[in-house]
Protein backbone atom coordinates (compact mmCIF):
# COMPACT_ATOMS: atom_id res chain seq x y z
CA UNK A 1 0.00 0.00 0.00
CA UNK A 2 2.87 2.46 0.92
CA UNK A 3 4.85 1.14 -2.04
CA UNK A 4 2.69 2.83 -4.59
CA UNK A 5 3.51 6.17 -3.53
CA UNK A 6 6.64 8.16 -4.23
CA UNK A 7 8.84 9.26 -1.70
CA UNK A 8 9.61 12.91 -0.70
CA UNK A 9 12.89 12.98 1.25
CA UNK A 10 12.21 15.17 4.82
CA UNK A 11 14.39 18.05 4.16
CA UNK A 12 16.41 19.29 6.66
CA UNK A 13 16.42 16.51 9.70
CA UNK A 14 16.60 13.83 8.00
CA UNK A 15 19.38 15.13 5.36
CA UNK A 16 17.52 14.12 1.75
CA UNK A 17 18.67 10.45 3.12
CA UNK A 18 16.63 9.19 1.04
CA UNK A 19 17.51 10.73 -2.13
CA UNK A 20 21.46 9.62 -1.82
CA UNK A 21 20.03 6.06 -0.53
CA UNK A 22 19.59 5.11 -4.44
CA UNK A 23 19.32 6.81 -7.62
CA UNK A 24 16.33 5.04 -8.03
CA UNK A 25 14.11 7.02 -5.37
CA UNK A 26 11.78 4.56 -4.17
CA UNK A 27 14.10 1.20 -3.74
CA UNK A 28 14.73 2.41 0.25
CA UNK A 29 11.46 2.66 1.07
CA UNK A 30 10.20 0.04 -0.31
CA UNK A 31 13.04 -2.01 0.98
CA UNK A 32 12.35 -1.04 4.76
CA UNK A 33 8.74 -0.89 4.60
CA UNK A 34 7.68 -3.28 2.30
CA UNK A 35 8.32 -6.11 4.36
CA UNK A 36 6.16 -5.11 7.19
CA UNK A 37 3.65 -3.13 5.11
CA UNK A 38 3.04 -6.72 3.26
CA UNK A 39 2.33 -8.79 6.35
CA UNK A 40 -0.17 -6.09 7.76
CA UNK A 41 -1.79 -6.14 4.99
CA UNK A 42 -1.98 -9.84 4.67
CA UNK A 43 -2.56 -11.10 8.21
CA UNK A 44 -4.19 -7.60 9.29
CA UNK A 45 -6.17 -5.52 6.69
CA UNK A 46 -7.65 -7.98 4.48
CA UNK A 47 -8.64 -10.33 7.47
CA UNK A 48 -10.35 -7.34 9.06
CA UNK A 49 -12.04 -6.70 6.01
CA UNK A 50 -13.20 -10.15 5.55
CA UNK A 51 -14.63 -10.19 8.69
CA UNK A 52 -16.46 -6.88 7.63
CA UNK A 53 -17.92 -8.78 5.06
CA UNK A 54 -19.01 -12.30 6.19
CA UNK A 55 -20.36 -9.60 8.96
CA UNK A 56 -22.96 -8.77 6.53
CA UNK A 57 -23.77 -12.03 5.41
CA UNK A 58 -27.13 -12.92 7.21
CA UNK A 59 -26.94 -16.70 9.28
CA UNK A 60 -23.47 -17.39 8.29
CA UNK A 61 -22.25 -20.89 9.79
CA UNK A 62 -19.18 -22.81 9.63
CA UNK A 63 -19.11 -24.87 6.29
CA UNK A 64 -22.64 -24.12 5.57
CA UNK A 65 -23.60 -22.46 1.92
CA UNK A 66 -23.81 -18.38 2.59
CA UNK A 67 -26.92 -16.78 1.22
CA UNK A 68 -26.94 -13.23 -0.19
CA UNK A 69 -25.63 -10.07 1.57
CA UNK A 70 -27.92 -8.24 4.60
CA UNK A 71 -28.05 -6.26 8.03
CA UNK A 72 -29.44 -9.55 10.13
CA UNK A 73 -26.38 -9.81 11.91
CA UNK A 74 -26.23 -6.84 12.84
CA UNK A 75 -30.31 -6.26 13.85
CA UNK A 76 -29.38 -9.70 15.71
CA UNK A 77 -27.54 -7.57 18.42
CA UNK A 78 -30.65 -5.46 19.00
CA UNK A 79 -31.99 -8.40 20.43
CA UNK A 80 -32.90 -7.77 24.38
CA UNK A 81 -30.65 -10.88 25.64
CA UNK A 82 -27.41 -9.34 23.40
CA UNK A 83 -28.30 -5.56 24.45
CA UNK A 84 -27.84 -6.50 27.77
CA UNK A 85 -24.18 -8.20 26.67
CA UNK A 86 -23.70 -4.90 25.51
CA UNK A 87 -24.97 -2.36 28.41
CA UNK A 88 -22.93 -4.86 30.73
CA UNK A 89 -19.78 -4.73 28.75
CA UNK A 90 -20.07 -0.97 28.53
CA UNK A 91 -20.67 -1.09 32.89
CA UNK A 92 -18.23 -3.07 33.36
CA UNK A 93 -15.74 -0.85 30.98
CA UNK A 94 -17.13 2.24 32.90
CA UNK A 95 -16.93 0.98 36.20
CA UNK A 96 -13.58 -0.01 36.13
CA UNK A 97 -12.47 3.56 34.35
CA UNK A 98 -13.91 5.23 37.19
CA UNK A 99 -12.36 2.89 39.87
CA UNK A 100 -8.70 3.18 38.20
CA UNK A 101 -9.38 6.98 37.84
CA UNK A 102 -10.32 7.45 41.68
CA UNK A 103 -7.84 5.18 42.66
CA UNK A 104 -4.67 6.03 40.51
CA UNK A 105 -4.98 9.98 40.37
CA UNK A 106 -4.09 10.21 44.83
CA UNK A 107 -1.45 7.65 43.59
CA UNK A 108 -0.15 9.12 40.58
CA UNK A 109 -0.37 12.89 42.63
CA UNK A 110 2.06 11.43 45.82
CA UNK A 111 4.00 9.45 43.15
CA UNK A 112 4.83 12.66 40.83
CA UNK A 113 4.68 15.45 43.99
CA UNK A 114 4.75 14.37 47.22
CA UNK A 115 7.25 11.04 46.85
CA UNK A 116 10.82 11.27 48.09
CA UNK A 117 12.73 12.16 45.05
CA UNK A 118 15.62 10.25 45.20
CA UNK A 119 13.18 6.83 45.00
CA UNK A 120 10.99 8.32 42.81
CA UNK A 121 11.35 6.70 39.57
CA UNK A 122 12.22 3.46 41.55
CA UNK A 123 8.50 3.79 42.93
CA UNK A 124 7.20 4.37 39.69
CA UNK A 125 8.66 0.99 38.28
CA UNK A 126 7.23 -0.84 41.20
CA UNK A 127 3.58 0.21 40.82
CA UNK A 128 3.89 -0.61 37.07
CA UNK A 129 6.13 -4.17 37.61
CA UNK A 130 3.16 -6.40 38.06
CA UNK A 131 2.19 -5.60 34.36
CA UNK A 132 5.11 -7.59 33.35
CA UNK A 133 3.39 -10.90 35.07
CA UNK A 134 1.04 -12.84 33.27
CA UNK A 135 -2.71 -10.92 32.75
CA UNK A 136 -3.94 -14.42 33.34
CA UNK A 137 -2.22 -15.18 36.13
CA UNK A 138 -3.20 -11.75 38.25
CA UNK A 139 -6.87 -12.55 37.14
CA UNK A 140 -6.57 -16.32 38.50
CA UNK A 141 -4.86 -14.96 41.86
CA UNK A 142 -8.04 -13.56 42.48
CA UNK A 143 -9.93 -16.97 42.14
CA UNK A 144 -7.83 -17.93 45.38
CA UNK A 145 -8.29 -14.91 46.97
CA UNK A 146 -11.79 -14.01 46.60
CA UNK A 147 -13.67 -17.34 46.61
CA UNK A 148 -16.04 -18.46 49.25
CA UNK A 149 -13.38 -19.76 51.44
CA UNK A 150 -10.84 -17.71 50.28
CA UNK A 151 -7.88 -15.57 51.47
CA UNK A 152 -10.70 -12.78 51.25
CA UNK A 153 -13.12 -14.51 53.37
CA UNK A 154 -10.62 -15.85 56.27
CA UNK A 155 -9.63 -11.98 56.78
CA UNK A 156 -13.36 -11.27 57.13
CA UNK A 157 -13.81 -13.45 59.64
CA UNK A 158 -11.03 -12.48 62.23
CA UNK A 159 -12.35 -9.35 61.53
CA UNK A 160 -15.80 -10.74 63.02
CA UNK A 161 -17.15 -9.38 58.97
CA UNK A 162 -19.76 -10.96 57.76
CA UNK A 163 -18.50 -13.56 54.57
CA UNK A 164 -18.66 -12.38 51.30
CA UNK A 165 -19.62 -14.41 48.10
CA UNK A 166 -18.00 -12.64 45.55
CA UNK A 167 -16.33 -14.52 42.95
CA UNK A 168 -18.77 -15.26 39.37
CA UNK A 169 -20.00 -12.28 40.22
CA UNK A 170 -19.95 -8.29 39.00
CA UNK A 171 -18.28 -7.20 41.94
CA UNK A 172 -14.89 -9.58 41.12
CA UNK A 173 -14.88 -8.44 37.43
CA UNK A 174 -14.77 -4.43 38.60
CA UNK A 175 -11.67 -5.50 41.26
CA UNK A 176 -10.25 -8.25 38.89
CA UNK A 177 -10.40 -5.17 35.75
CA UNK A 178 -9.35 -2.45 38.28
CA UNK A 179 -6.58 -4.52 38.96
CA UNK A 180 -4.91 -5.33 35.79
CA UNK A 181 -5.59 -1.51 33.97
CA UNK A 182 -4.84 0.32 37.10
CA UNK A 183 -1.06 0.59 36.58
CA UNK A 184 -1.42 2.18 33.06
CA UNK A 185 -3.95 4.79 34.66
CA UNK A 186 -1.17 5.39 37.28
CA UNK A 187 1.73 5.93 34.67
CA UNK A 188 -0.22 8.36 32.03
CA UNK A 189 -1.60 10.30 35.00
CA UNK A 190 1.83 10.35 36.62
CA UNK A 191 3.77 11.75 32.93
CA UNK A 192 0.97 14.50 33.48
CA UNK A 193 1.38 15.57 37.26
CA UNK A 194 5.16 14.92 36.74
CA UNK A 195 4.50 18.50 34.05
CA UNK A 196 2.59 20.06 36.25
CA UNK A 197 3.26 24.05 36.83
CA UNK A 198 3.96 24.38 40.70
CA UNK A 199 4.05 27.75 40.15
CA UNK A 200 0.42 28.12 39.52
CA UNK A 201 -0.19 26.36 42.39
CA UNK A 202 2.47 29.02 44.65
CA UNK A 203 0.73 31.88 42.89
CA UNK A 204 -3.04 30.29 43.52
CA UNK A 205 -1.61 30.17 47.64
CA UNK A 206 -0.65 33.76 47.61
CA UNK A 207 -3.92 34.56 46.53
CA UNK A 208 -5.45 32.57 49.03
CA UNK A 209 -6.81 30.07 47.20
CA UNK A 210 -7.78 27.16 49.99
CA UNK A 211 -5.87 23.54 48.78
CA UNK A 212 -9.50 22.62 47.51
CA UNK A 213 -9.66 25.55 45.31
CA UNK A 214 -6.02 25.24 44.26
CA UNK A 215 -7.11 21.39 43.45
CA UNK A 216 -10.13 21.68 41.44
CA UNK A 217 -9.19 24.61 39.45
CA UNK A 218 -5.57 24.34 38.93
CA UNK A 219 -4.37 20.56 39.25
CA UNK A 220 -7.07 19.29 37.65
CA UNK A 221 -7.46 21.66 34.55
CA UNK A 222 -3.87 21.23 33.52
CA UNK A 223 -3.54 17.34 34.05
CA UNK A 224 -7.31 17.24 32.40
CA UNK A 225 -5.60 15.93 29.05
CA UNK A 226 -3.45 13.03 31.25
CA UNK A 227 -7.25 12.50 32.59
CA UNK A 228 -8.63 11.87 29.31
CA UNK A 229 -6.11 9.93 28.22
CA UNK A 230 -5.66 7.30 30.61
CA UNK A 231 -9.44 6.97 30.97
CA UNK A 232 -10.20 6.29 27.61
CA UNK A 233 -7.28 4.00 27.39
CA UNK A 234 -8.81 2.34 30.32
CA UNK A 235 -11.74 2.40 28.88
CA UNK A 236 -10.99 0.59 25.46
CA UNK A 237 -8.66 -1.90 27.34
CA UNK A 238 -11.83 -3.16 29.84
CA UNK A 239 -14.09 -3.20 27.08
CA UNK A 240 -12.14 -5.81 24.43
CA UNK A 241 -10.97 -7.80 28.02
CA UNK A 242 -11.88 -11.34 28.33
CA UNK A 243 -9.82 -13.19 30.80
CA UNK A 244 -11.04 -11.27 33.76
CA UNK A 245 -14.74 -11.56 33.06
CA UNK A 246 -14.50 -15.10 32.07
CA UNK A 247 -12.09 -16.16 34.87
CA UNK A 248 -14.15 -14.31 37.96
CA UNK A 249 -17.29 -13.43 36.58
CA UNK A 250 -18.95 -16.50 35.65
CA UNK A 251 -21.40 -17.06 33.60
CA UNK A 252 -23.44 -14.15 34.95
CA UNK A 253 -20.46 -12.01 33.27
CA UNK A 254 -21.05 -12.61 29.83
CA UNK A 255 -19.44 -9.44 27.99
CA UNK A 256 -19.25 -9.22 24.33
CA UNK A 257 -15.09 -10.66 23.83
CA UNK A 258 -16.69 -13.72 25.31
CA UNK A 259 -20.09 -13.64 23.42
CA UNK A 260 -17.37 -13.31 20.52
CA UNK A 261 -15.35 -15.95 21.56
CA UNK A 262 -18.16 -18.56 21.52
CA UNK A 263 -19.52 -17.26 18.15
CA UNK A 264 -16.26 -18.98 17.20
CA UNK A 265 -15.17 -21.16 19.56
CA UNK A 266 -17.85 -22.05 21.10
CA UNK A 267 -20.58 -24.81 20.11
CA UNK A 268 -22.31 -21.95 18.11
CA UNK A 269 -20.47 -21.59 15.22
CA UNK A 270 -21.96 -18.26 14.14
CA UNK A 271 -19.58 -17.02 12.13
CA UNK A 272 -21.61 -13.79 10.88
CA UNK A 273 -22.99 -13.10 14.16
CA UNK A 274 -19.58 -12.88 15.70
CA UNK A 275 -18.34 -11.06 13.05
CA UNK A 276 -20.62 -8.26 13.16
CA UNK A 277 -19.72 -8.17 16.89
CA UNK A 278 -16.19 -7.65 16.22
CA UNK A 279 -16.87 -4.81 14.15
CA UNK A 280 -19.60 -3.69 17.03
CA UNK A 281 -16.11 -3.73 18.97
CA UNK A 282 -13.74 -2.33 16.73
CA UNK A 283 -16.28 0.56 16.25
CA UNK A 284 -16.92 1.36 19.83
CA UNK A 285 -12.83 1.65 20.37
CA UNK A 286 -12.06 3.58 17.28
CA UNK A 287 -14.90 6.39 18.31
CA UNK A 288 -13.08 6.03 22.16
CA UNK A 289 -10.02 6.71 20.13
CA UNK A 290 -11.40 9.48 17.99
CA UNK A 291 -12.07 10.66 21.42
CA UNK A 292 -8.65 10.80 22.51
CA UNK A 293 -7.04 12.57 19.77
CA UNK A 294 -9.27 15.40 19.91
CA UNK A 295 -9.62 15.88 23.31
CA UNK A 296 -6.71 13.64 24.77
CA UNK A 297 -3.10 15.24 25.14
CA UNK A 298 -1.64 13.16 22.61
CA UNK A 299 2.00 13.37 23.74
CA UNK A 300 0.92 11.93 26.99
CA UNK A 301 -0.05 8.99 25.46
CA UNK A 302 3.04 8.35 23.19
CA UNK A 303 5.49 9.42 26.00
CA UNK A 304 4.11 6.27 28.46
CA UNK A 305 4.33 3.80 25.86
CA UNK A 306 7.74 4.04 25.47
CA UNK B 1 6.72 19.58 48.25
CA UNK B 2 5.75 18.25 51.32
CA UNK B 3 8.09 17.00 54.11
CA UNK B 4 8.50 13.39 53.59
CA UNK B 5 8.43 12.47 57.22
CA UNK B 6 5.24 13.21 57.41
CA UNK B 7 2.48 10.62 56.84
CA UNK B 8 -0.38 12.02 54.48
CA UNK B 9 -3.37 10.84 53.56
CA UNK B 10 -1.97 10.59 49.60
CA UNK B 11 1.23 8.50 51.12
CA UNK B 12 -1.07 6.30 53.16
CA UNK B 13 -3.61 5.84 50.35
CA UNK B 14 -0.65 5.23 47.96
CA UNK B 15 0.65 2.34 50.01
CA UNK B 16 -2.37 0.76 49.98
CA UNK B 17 -2.34 0.98 46.76
CA UNK B 18 0.97 -0.80 46.38
CA UNK B 19 -0.52 -3.30 48.80
CA UNK B 20 -3.67 -4.01 46.18
CA UNK B 21 -0.69 -4.44 43.49
CA UNK B 22 1.03 -7.02 45.10
CA UNK B 23 -1.56 -8.57 47.33
CA UNK B 24 -2.70 -11.04 45.12
CA UNK B 25 1.45 -11.94 43.80
CA UNK B 26 2.22 -12.71 47.54
CA UNK B 27 -1.08 -14.65 47.87
CA UNK B 28 0.05 -17.20 44.79
CA UNK B 29 3.32 -17.32 46.43
CA UNK B 30 2.43 -18.17 49.83
CA UNK B 31 -0.05 -20.82 48.62
CA UNK B 32 2.15 -22.10 46.13
CA UNK B 33 3.95 -23.68 49.36
CA UNK B 34 0.71 -24.95 51.28
CA UNK B 35 0.03 -28.49 51.85
CA UNK B 36 -3.49 -28.56 51.23
CA UNK B 37 -5.49 -28.40 48.28
CA UNK B 38 -8.64 -27.04 49.01
CA UNK B 39 -8.69 -25.12 52.05
CA UNK B 40 -7.30 -20.90 52.60
CA UNK B 41 -5.82 -22.13 55.63
CA UNK B 42 -2.35 -23.06 56.22
CA UNK B 43 -1.79 -26.86 56.46
CA UNK B 44 1.99 -26.68 56.42
CA UNK B 45 5.30 -25.82 54.27
CA UNK B 46 5.32 -27.93 51.24
CA UNK B 47 7.02 -28.55 47.94
CA UNK B 48 4.74 -30.90 46.51
CA UNK B 49 2.93 -28.56 43.68
CA UNK B 50 6.53 -27.69 42.48
CA UNK B 51 7.78 -31.56 42.06
CA UNK B 52 3.86 -32.34 40.58
CA UNK B 53 4.63 -29.37 38.28
CA UNK B 54 8.15 -29.90 37.33
CA UNK B 55 7.08 -33.91 36.26
CA UNK B 56 4.32 -32.35 34.45
CA UNK B 57 5.14 -33.12 30.80
CA UNK B 58 2.33 -31.61 29.52
CA UNK B 59 3.23 -28.55 30.81
CA UNK B 60 7.06 -28.44 29.91
CA UNK B 61 5.80 -29.32 26.14
CA UNK B 62 3.54 -26.47 26.45
CA UNK B 63 6.61 -23.82 27.86
CA UNK B 64 8.42 -25.42 24.64
CA UNK B 65 5.57 -23.91 22.50
CA UNK B 66 5.19 -21.07 24.11
CA UNK B 67 8.96 -20.14 24.00
CA UNK B 68 9.18 -21.43 20.37
CA UNK B 69 6.50 -19.03 19.31
CA UNK B 70 7.96 -15.96 21.10
CA UNK B 71 11.23 -16.58 20.36
CA UNK B 72 10.24 -16.59 16.49
CA UNK B 73 8.32 -13.92 16.44
CA UNK B 74 10.29 -11.51 18.29
CA UNK B 75 13.06 -12.42 16.31
CA UNK B 76 11.59 -11.67 12.94
CA UNK B 77 9.49 -8.75 14.29
CA UNK B 78 12.95 -6.88 15.44
CA UNK B 79 14.08 -6.99 11.99
CA UNK B 80 10.83 -6.07 9.98
CA UNK B 81 9.51 -3.72 13.13
CA UNK B 82 13.46 -1.56 13.16
CA UNK B 83 13.16 -1.55 9.92
CA UNK B 84 9.50 -0.29 9.28
CA UNK B 85 10.48 1.97 12.21
CA UNK B 86 13.47 3.59 10.24
CA UNK B 87 11.38 3.93 7.22
CA UNK B 88 8.54 5.73 8.68
CA UNK B 89 11.07 8.44 10.14
CA UNK B 90 13.12 8.77 7.12
CA UNK B 91 10.88 8.81 4.03
CA UNK B 92 7.37 11.20 3.42
CA UNK B 93 5.28 9.47 1.17
CA UNK B 94 1.92 10.14 0.20
CA UNK B 95 -0.08 7.38 2.88
CA UNK B 96 2.32 7.38 5.06
CA UNK B 97 -0.19 8.72 7.89
CA UNK B 98 -2.57 5.81 6.54
CA UNK B 99 0.49 3.34 6.69
CA UNK B 100 1.50 4.39 10.28
CA UNK B 101 -2.31 4.37 11.48
CA UNK B 102 -2.73 0.62 10.37
CA UNK B 103 0.67 -0.30 11.89
CA UNK B 104 0.03 0.56 15.07
CA UNK B 105 -3.77 -0.51 14.98
CA UNK B 106 -2.43 -3.92 17.39
CA UNK B 107 -1.88 -1.76 19.84
CA UNK B 108 -5.51 -0.29 19.84
CA UNK B 109 -7.59 -2.94 18.63
CA UNK B 110 -8.81 -5.49 21.02
CA UNK B 111 -7.03 -8.98 20.59
CA UNK B 112 -10.11 -10.87 20.57
CA UNK B 113 -10.99 -8.84 17.17
CA UNK B 114 -7.41 -9.37 15.75
CA UNK B 115 -8.12 -13.13 16.46
CA UNK B 116 -11.10 -13.36 15.03
CA UNK B 117 -9.68 -11.92 11.49
CA UNK B 118 -6.99 -14.21 11.88
CA UNK B 119 -9.09 -17.13 11.83
CA UNK B 120 -11.55 -16.15 9.37
CA UNK B 121 -8.75 -15.27 6.91
CA UNK B 122 -6.70 -18.21 7.53
CA UNK B 123 -10.10 -20.32 7.31
CA UNK B 124 -10.77 -18.98 3.69
CA UNK B 125 -7.02 -19.15 2.34
CA UNK B 126 -7.14 -22.65 3.73
CA UNK B 127 -3.91 -22.56 5.67
CA UNK B 128 -4.14 -25.52 8.04
CA UNK B 129 -4.10 -24.44 11.90
CA UNK B 130 -0.45 -25.16 13.95
CA UNK B 131 2.38 -23.52 15.48
CA UNK B 132 3.49 -21.94 12.36
CA UNK B 133 -0.28 -19.77 12.24
CA UNK B 134 0.42 -18.43 15.55
CA UNK B 135 3.89 -17.45 15.23
CA UNK B 136 2.74 -15.56 12.16
CA UNK B 137 0.13 -13.88 13.81
CA UNK B 138 2.07 -13.11 17.23
CA UNK B 139 4.36 -11.16 14.52
CA UNK B 140 1.33 -8.88 13.68
CA UNK B 141 1.13 -7.50 17.32
CA UNK B 142 4.88 -8.12 18.06
CA UNK B 143 6.32 -6.05 14.97
CA UNK B 144 3.69 -3.27 16.36
CA UNK B 145 5.44 -2.44 19.66
CA UNK B 146 8.90 -2.89 18.57
CA UNK B 147 8.03 -0.14 15.73
CA UNK B 148 6.45 2.26 18.48
CA UNK B 149 9.83 1.61 21.35
CA UNK B 150 12.20 1.56 17.86
CA UNK B 151 10.27 4.98 16.44
CA UNK B 152 10.51 6.71 20.26
CA UNK B 153 14.24 6.43 20.37
CA UNK B 154 14.42 7.15 16.87
CA UNK B 155 13.34 10.36 17.36
CA UNK B 156 16.05 11.43 19.86
CA UNK B 157 18.83 10.53 17.97
CA UNK B 158 21.60 12.76 16.12
CA UNK B 159 20.73 12.67 12.06
CA UNK B 160 24.72 14.01 11.78
CA UNK B 161 26.20 10.71 13.06
CA UNK B 162 24.85 9.31 9.94
CA UNK B 163 25.01 11.65 7.74
CA UNK B 164 28.75 11.88 9.02
CA UNK B 165 29.77 8.06 7.96
CA UNK B 166 27.89 9.28 4.59
CA UNK B 167 30.75 12.04 4.21
CA UNK B 168 33.66 9.65 5.08
CA UNK B 169 32.38 7.23 2.26
CA UNK B 170 29.90 4.54 3.78
CA UNK B 171 27.54 3.58 1.33
CA UNK B 172 23.80 3.80 2.91
CA UNK B 173 23.67 0.53 3.97
CA UNK B 174 27.01 0.18 5.79
CA UNK B 175 25.95 3.63 7.55
CA UNK B 176 22.52 2.09 8.49
CA UNK B 177 24.40 -0.81 10.11
CA UNK B 178 27.26 0.44 11.60
CA UNK B 179 25.69 3.83 13.00
CA UNK B 180 22.53 4.08 13.36
CA UNK B 181 21.48 0.21 14.25
CA UNK B 182 23.85 0.58 17.12
CA UNK B 183 22.63 3.90 18.52
CA UNK B 184 19.17 1.96 18.12
CA UNK B 185 20.12 -0.94 19.95
CA UNK B 186 18.82 -0.20 23.43
CA UNK B 187 15.38 0.56 22.29
CA UNK B 188 15.48 -2.81 20.08
CA UNK B 189 16.32 -4.38 22.91
CA UNK B 190 13.67 -2.68 24.98
CA UNK B 191 11.04 -3.54 22.16
CA UNK B 192 12.03 -6.93 21.47
CA UNK B 193 11.35 -7.93 25.64
CA UNK B 194 8.25 -6.27 25.75
CA UNK B 195 6.93 -8.08 22.58
CA UNK B 196 8.42 -11.07 24.21
CA UNK B 197 6.37 -10.82 27.35
CA UNK B 198 3.16 -10.13 25.49
CA UNK B 199 3.76 -13.05 22.88
CA UNK B 200 4.21 -15.40 26.40
CA UNK B 201 0.87 -13.77 28.07
CA UNK B 202 -1.35 -13.96 24.94
CA UNK B 203 -4.18 -16.23 25.13
CA UNK B 204 -7.19 -15.29 22.88
CA UNK B 205 -4.79 -14.96 19.48
CA UNK B 206 -3.33 -18.02 20.27
CA UNK B 207 -6.82 -19.76 20.89
CA UNK B 208 -7.80 -19.13 17.41
CA UNK B 209 -5.00 -20.04 15.34
CA UNK B 210 -3.75 -22.92 17.33
CA UNK B 211 -6.21 -24.99 15.85
CA UNK B 212 -5.15 -29.05 17.06
CA UNK B 213 -1.61 -28.23 16.13
CA UNK B 214 -0.12 -26.35 19.72
CA UNK B 215 -0.79 -25.58 22.63
CA UNK B 216 1.39 -22.95 24.10
CA UNK B 217 1.35 -21.83 28.22
CA UNK B 218 -1.30 -19.31 28.11
CA UNK B 219 -4.14 -21.80 26.71
CA UNK B 220 -2.93 -24.98 29.04
CA UNK B 221 -3.36 -22.35 31.58
CA UNK B 222 -6.37 -21.04 31.07
CA UNK B 223 -7.87 -24.82 30.28
CA UNK B 224 -7.00 -25.77 33.70
CA UNK B 225 -8.22 -22.46 35.82
CA UNK B 226 -11.45 -21.81 34.31
CA UNK B 227 -12.33 -25.02 36.49
CA UNK B 228 -11.34 -23.54 39.91
CA UNK B 229 -8.18 -23.21 41.98
CA UNK B 230 -4.89 -25.76 41.28
CA UNK B 231 -2.18 -25.71 43.56
CA UNK B 232 0.36 -26.73 41.07
CA UNK B 233 -0.56 -23.79 38.49
CA UNK B 234 0.14 -21.90 42.04
CA UNK B 235 3.63 -23.20 41.59
CA UNK B 236 4.10 -22.45 37.50
CA UNK B 237 3.00 -18.78 38.91
CA UNK B 238 5.75 -18.49 41.05
CA UNK B 239 8.27 -19.55 38.75
CA UNK B 240 6.31 -17.01 35.48
CA UNK B 241 6.61 -14.29 37.63
CA UNK B 242 10.10 -14.68 39.39
CA UNK B 243 11.08 -15.02 35.23
CA UNK B 244 9.58 -11.86 33.98
CA UNK B 245 10.36 -10.39 37.30
CA UNK B 246 13.80 -10.48 35.78
CA UNK B 247 13.45 -9.87 32.43
CA UNK B 248 11.43 -6.86 33.58
CA UNK B 249 13.96 -5.78 35.66
CA UNK B 250 16.56 -5.87 32.89
CA UNK B 251 13.88 -3.59 30.76
CA UNK B 252 13.69 -1.36 33.11
CA UNK B 253 17.76 -1.01 33.96
CA UNK B 254 17.92 -1.20 29.84
CA UNK B 255 15.34 2.10 30.08
CA UNK B 256 17.18 3.62 32.92
CA UNK B 257 20.44 3.37 31.57
CA UNK B 258 19.60 4.78 28.15
CA UNK B 259 17.81 7.79 29.65
CA UNK B 260 20.56 8.69 31.72
CA UNK B 261 23.38 8.26 28.77
CA UNK B 262 20.73 10.74 26.85
CA UNK B 263 21.06 12.89 29.90
CA UNK B 264 24.81 13.05 30.05
CA UNK B 265 24.33 13.77 26.00
CA UNK B 266 22.26 16.28 26.17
Amino acid sequence: MADSAPPKPIPPVWTQLGERLTPRRWLGPVALLGPAGLWLLLLLVIPTLLILEISLVPGLRLGQPAGGYGLDNYLQILQPVYLRVMGRSLLFALGSTLLCLGLGFPVAYWLALMSPRRWRNLLLVAFILPLWTSSLLRAYAWITILRSSGVLNTIFQLLSLPPQNWLNTPTAVFIGLTYSFLPYMVLILYASLEKLDLRLLEAAADLGATPRQQFWQITVPQTLPGIAAGSLLVFIAALGDFVVPTLLGGASSMNISRLIYNQFLGPTRAWGFGSALSMVLILAVSLAIALLLKYGDRSTVTETSQ
Amino acid sequence: MASSAKVTWQSLLAATMYGFMYFPIIVLAVYSFNASRYSAGWEGFSLKWYRSLFQDQRIFSALIDSLTIAFVAVGVSAVLGTMMAIGLAKYRFRGKGLYRGVAYLPLIIPDIAIAVATLVFLTSVAVPLSLGTIIVSHIVFCLAYIAVVVSSRLQNLDPNLEEAALDLGANPFQAMVRVLIPQLAPGILAGCLLAFVLSMDDLLISSFTAGGGANPLPLEIFSRVRTGVKPDINALSVVLITASALISGAAEYLRYRSERRQRELG
